[in-house]
């Protein structure tokens, strides 16, 4: 089965491929950043449907955020969330204080410009899973010490 | 939910859907950028190649594997240790050529084409071309200038996915000439 190191390789060469053919500026950064979330999101949408094949079904959102924490995390990251918050009214804080794709980018604060490129197809992951759970969302990222980083996902009532 | 005895195996599929899935998304994404076929062809090539130039560092550093006396072995560490270590298959070597410089890798399933079917409009796009670009640069990093093409594609029809590699020549150690 494909090694996850590849997955690593593969997913800096895609960031690489969409940020090479924008020209610099705020708003080409945005419309990259969309292109790779809409990339995790479809990726995302197929992983989970493989997944929970054979699941029971879900009780209520937050066994579904669970999950998210446990189980998908531990398949595509190799380890669990470190954290999960929630206010129970729709919004959940999920922290991961060693996120695997930031651990080769820097260990601190250098770099830190560039941390939401190697977060971007993961929101779009994440965000993707929930949506063929059946749960409509937005999930943003947000990075102050690598390569630590907390995904937000507020819950958007149908 | 306590369903420790297939997640293991659970998780390492998973892996490797993931990989698969992600690289649909990206050819998806190159064929919205490029209108034609061999525009994407070659660049599946070229990234291919800049993941080729990583990934041999992090190849050679998880294998023992030590300095290869000539292509036959070079071919045999690809097919037997590094595929199996990426890929989790091991194709076959086949097909010397009486010069022993050209030989073929055959595939029998090729993970990257997991789920996948070729739009009608899409003929000459050669779906895995990544192969070609990683096995390129992984090679050229240890001073062998190889060419790496597809003779035969499953997606396409053909019974087995049959990779052709050439050997071109020794590459002299020298500094590095630059980045793609």
């Amino acid at each position: 089965m494909a090694d996850e190191a590849l997955f690593q390789f593969l997913h800096n060469e895609v960031i690489q491929y969409i940020y090479k053919s924008a020209e610099y500026g705020e708003m080409e950064n945005g419309r990259c950043i969309t292109k790779l979330e809409n990339m995790g999101f479809r990726v995302g949408q197929g992983l989970i449907e493989r997944f929970t094949k054979d699941t029971a079904r879900f009780k209520d959102e937050l066994d579904v955020m669970k999950f998210i924490c446990k189980d998908f995390w531990t398949s595509v990251f190799k380890k669990q969330i470190d954290n999960l918050r929630t206010n129970h009214q729709g919004i959940y804080v999920l922290q991961d204080n060693k996120f695997r794709l930031l651990t080769q980018l820097s260990a601190g604060k250098q770099y830190l410009e560039h941390a939401p490129k190697y977060l971007a197809f993961t929101c779009g992951l994440v965000r993707g899973g929930l949506s063929n759970l059946g749960v409509k969302s937005i999930v943003t990222a947000e990075v102050s010490v690598m390569p630590a980083c907390k995904f937000q996902v507020m819950i958007q009532k149908m | 939910m306590s369903r420790q005895s297939n997640r293991t195996t659970d998780s390492k599929k998973m892996n490797s859907e993931l990989f698969t899935l992600t690289y649909g998304a990206l050819v998806t994404q190159l064929c919205k950028d490029y209108e034609n076929d061999e525009e994407v062809n070659k660049q599946l090539d070229k990234m291919g190649y800049n993941i080729g130039v990583r990934l041999i560092e992090d190849f050679l550093a998880r294998s023992s594997v030590g300095r290869c006396q000539d292509f036959r072995e070079t071919a045999d560490v690809i097919a037997k240790v590094a595929f199996k270590m990426y890929l989790g298959i091991t194709p076959s070597v086949t097909n010397w050529s009486p010069a022993g410089d050209e030989f073929s890798l055959i595939l029998e399933s090729n993970p990257l084409v997991d789920f996948v079917e070729l739009p009608d409009n899409h003929n000459s796009l050669v779906y895995s071309n990544l192969l070609c670009g990683v096995l390129r640069g992984a090679l050229e990093m240890v001073q062998m200038a190889v060419d790496v093409k597809f003779a035969q594609d499953s997606l396409r029809g053909d019974n087995v996915t049959e990779i052709r590699m050439k050997f071109i020549k020794r590459i002299e150690e020298n500094l590095p000439a630059g980045d793609e």
